[in-house]
């Protein structure tokens, strides 16, 4: 009986993964060019509300999340905008970001608020294998999103660590007065980088919507994933699968008390509506503490604008 | 015979020169950067282009590599006319700039800064293929790296080599040497030269830029020498002196003299034991150091050796985690700047902008910082002060109450100088002074008047330290020097007894940890 609501909790805590992934793999590709954007819980929710009106409309899960995705990217301009172009701080820009974020999404999401959707995500059955113990349900019976996120997982890490562009944008949040010396469009890589962190923090709200919160409930639909999946960057030291492994633990977290409940231990609410915003301090103590930084993996031009030096 | 006008072509009829500036001429807000220049390199020639800062000569190297382009006048390469509208395209045709200060990521491999932005590169990298390809140039032109070494772990010299290797594994057939061997040892120097020479022998041609004549005779086979924007004159080495090239770069006979001290009388600044930690490194470790009323004490050694830990913690800037630092005998040891200065220390720090000066501050309240005060402050006074050393240094500022910041890097460091060095050794005015490189940045007028300067606070009993990275200058100015390694003394002597073979081992480390 135990042993059965463990193994629901950890395939849920699977799915409850997928957001928090997504979020923290967008976020690992735009600090890995030495931006680093704190919006992306405004991100999620504007992908969220985006996919929600879109699938509504629709009918179309694969419209609403790809509506979704394109959403955050477009709002992750901003960010590139101010911080890249403008040479804003990029701290004070990515707040900035998630207040609009969450005012922009609760104007757009007023005609939705507390409605379901029709549409979901169905699990994909790996036909036998679904039925093994343990391995099963938690592997081979769970829903695309899921098998989508390790792959896109895995694309990044080729992608940043074997391809040509890869160097490049590694070089550009490294280094980018060398990387501009030696040929690499900085503004441009910034640009591409926080739009595709932008995209996939956007597809995560909309997962999120579309395939596990019930309803449309403003910045509650998110409620402090996008901060985890900032601490997440962190404490994977910027490695794509670390993400994916972070967030299975954050999932489990995050589902957890339902189990934990079962077994007589309880955690309240409050306590863990708190963690997100526990951890996003942590972030900020290390980002701000530069040994620290460099000790764990940080690229070490995180958060500097880049200003060509013209001699 | 071999100087004829420099052109599209070569001294070689019919073989046209690797690359060639003709009358070049460049502009900048009220500067004539460069005026009608000639300039061109054979194949498989090193050619060096020789002035003093300001001269002129980095504003013809950026228009060779495509930094800049000429408002005038046209470079040939391979006797066509080329335009080349930035670095990217000067090294795509072949062109490669190898800076002073170099442009590496240092958390990457020596062989992923090798491919960085390389356009002939596939999409997918093949480490095993670029490792094996960099190891191979290195063995050609004589630069051995290990090309899965981290930048960060690597020293100032074979990060060069990864900016050299770098250029040649893109193909480039022209170098532009940017004083390369500002940074490095002596051993280091000459590895550099070897190098140089097994890339002309393989038909690359070299461009030198330097001021320091001793190593333009060594490694060039001809020099152009720049003042003021214009080439006065062109010569092949073997057909020169020192002393003519001397002549060339400053326009009059220059005197190359140094004068030693008579007898060094007490000690005035004395460090013993010094400990300095810095991200949990020890970068200063048990040094002892004694400088003598009377006396220049010189400070050698490679960049980040413990030379600034050293120079702050005298200062007072920072705190020493052992050992003790006295001034005129007065015990000054972590008790902050305040005291120092007030035992009579004067201070010119690396940094110029920020540590020596505040940038936003006029020159008048830039002088006034370290001069005495009560409760007012006498701003005539340190005005007539900024306008003595406008005419005693050649200061060039639109006024004394200019912002410091508008200043160029060698003018700023005149005020400073002119601030620290005021009164030094007389009996109301600092007795130490800590200076680090003290000529860096200026021309050689100047370098000739801050040198007397030094050489009469001596005269006057004024105990100096000197500290500087460019060996030459501590060898000139000091009687007694130090060569640091790892933040410890690695050997000390009088400068005259200390050979250069000597030097340049401590400065290597070899002396501390045997054979290399």
């Amino acid at each position: 009986m135990n042993d059965t609501a463990l193994v629901l909790t950890l395939a849920a805590s699977m799915a409850a993964a997928v957001p928090i992934a997504l979020a923290a793999l967008g976020e690992l590709l735009a600090e890995k060019a030495g931006v680093i954007n704190l919006g992306v819980e405004g991100m999620m929710l504007i992908g969220a509300v985006t996919a929600f009106q879109v699938g509504d409309a629709s009918g179309s899960l694969w419209l609403a999340l790809l509506a979704g995705s394109l959403a955050g990217a477009v709002f992750a301009s901003i960010h590139a905008f101010l911080c890249v172009t403008l040479r804003a701080n990029q701290i004070v820009s990515g707040l900035a970001l998630v207040i609009f974020g969450i005012g922009l999404s609760t104007f757009i999401g007023k005609s939705i608020e507390g409605q379901p959707l029709a549409t979901d995500f169905r699990p994909v059955r790996f036909g036998a294998l679904a039925d093994i113990p343990l391995i099963g349900p938690l592997f081979f019976n769970q829903d695309p999103m899921l098998y989508a996120t390790i792959a896109i997982a895995v694309l990044i890490g080729v992608y940043l660590n074997r391809t040509k562009a890869g160097l490049a944008v590694r070089a550009v949040g490294e280094s980018p007065g060398t990387a501009d010396t030696m040929g690499v469009a900085v503004a441009a890589i910034r640009y591409i980088h926080v739009m595709l962190g932008g995209l996939l923090a956007g597809m995560g709200g909309a997962y999120l919507i579309l395939g596990q919160v019930p309803s449309w409930s403003q910045a509650g639909t998110t409620a402090g994933i996008g901060w985890i999946a900032l601490a997440l960057v962190v404490f994977a030291s910027w490695k794509p699968m670390r993400v994916i492994l972070g967030a299975f633990l954050f999932g489990f977290a995050r589902r957890a008390n339902f189990w934990l409940q079962g077994e007589g231990v309880d955690i309240p609410a409050e306590f863990l509506s708190m963690m997100p915003y526990l951890l996003t301090i942590i972030v900020l103590v290390v980002w701000g503490t530069r040994d620290l930084r460099r000790k764990i993996g940080a690229p070490a031009a995180l958060g500097i604008p880049y200003i060509r030096d013209e001699r | 015979m071999t100087a004829s006008p420099a052109g599209p072509g070569s001294d070689h009829p019919g073989r046209p020169a690797a690359i060639a500036a003709v009358q070049v001429t460049k502009r900048f807000p009220g500067v004539l950067a460069n005026d009608k220049v000639d300039f061109h390199v054979d194949v498989g020639e090193v050619h060096t282009i020789l002035g003093e800062n300001g001269a002129g000569k980095s504003t013809l190297a950026a228009m060779l590599c495509g930094l800049y382009q000429p408002d005038e006048g046209q470079i040939f390469l391979s006797g066509a006319p080329v335009r080349l509208r930035s670095p990217r395209e000067g090294l795509a045709k072949g062109i490669g700039m190898v800076h002073q200060h170099f442009r590496l990521v240092e958390r990457f491999t020596v062989a992923e800064n090798v491919v960085l932005g390389d356009p002939q590169q596939a999409r997918f990298i093949k480490a095993t293929e670029v490792e094996a390809r960099v190891g191979e140039i290195g063995e050609r032109f004589g630069l051995p790296i290990n090309p899965r070494a981290r930048i960060a772990d690597l020293t100032v010299g074979q990060r060069q080599r990864v900016e050299i290797v770098k250029m040649l594994y893109r193909g480039a057939d022209v170098l532009l040497l940017d004083e390369p061997t500002a940074v490095l040892t002596p051993n280091e120097v000459d590895a550099l030269f070897q190098t140089v020479e097994a890339m002309t022998a393989e038909g690359k041609a070299i461009v030198f830029i330097s001021h320091k004549l001793g190593e333009v005779m060594a490694v060039s086979d001809r020099v152009t020498v720049m003042r003021a924007g214009a080439v006065t004159g062109e010569v092949a080495t073997a057909d020169t002196s020192q002393r003519h090239l001397a002549e060339l770069m400053v326009g009059r006979p220059v005197e190359v003299e140094t004068r030693r001290g008579q007898s060094p009388s007490d000690v005035a600044l004395s460090v013993q034991g010094l400990d300095v930690v810095e991200d949990g490194q020890k970068v200063v470790d048990g040094l002892d150091l004694e400088v003598r009323r009377g006396e220049i004490v010189g400070i050698a050694g490679v960049a980040g050796n413990g030379q600034r830990p050293l120079a702050r913690a005298i200062a007072g800037m920072i705190k020493p985690s052992a050992g003790s630092v006295s001034i005129c005998g007065k015990d000054v040891t972590a008790k902050g700047t305040k005291a120092a200065r007030k035992a009579g220390l004067a201070f010119v720090p690396e940094d110029r902008l920020g540590t020596g000066l505040v940038p936003g501050l006029s020159l008048t309240d830039n002088m006034l910082l370290t001069r005495k005060r009560g409760f007012f402050v006498n701003r005539s006074e340190a005005r007539a002060e900024v306008e003595t050393a406008i005419v005693d240094y050649e200061i060039k500022t639109p006024s004394t109450e200019a912002q410091a910041r508008l200043l160029s890097g060698g003018n700023s460091q005149k005020v400073l100088l002119a601030r620290e060095l005021a009164n030094l050794g007389t009996p109301d005015g600092p007795q130490v002074v800590v200076v680090s490189s003290p000529t860096r940045g200026l021309d050689i007028g100047a370098a000739e008047f801050v040198r007397g300067l030094l050489h009469e606070a001596r005269e006057r009993g004024a105990a100096v330290l000197i500290i500087s990275e460019d060996l030459e200058e501590v060898r000139s100015l000091s009687d007694r020097m130090a060569v640091l390694y790892r933040g410890r003394v690695a050997v000390e002597g009088p400068t005259d007894q200390l050979s250069i073979e000597q030097i340049g081992l401590a400065m290597a480390g070899v002396a501390e940890e045997g054979a290399a």
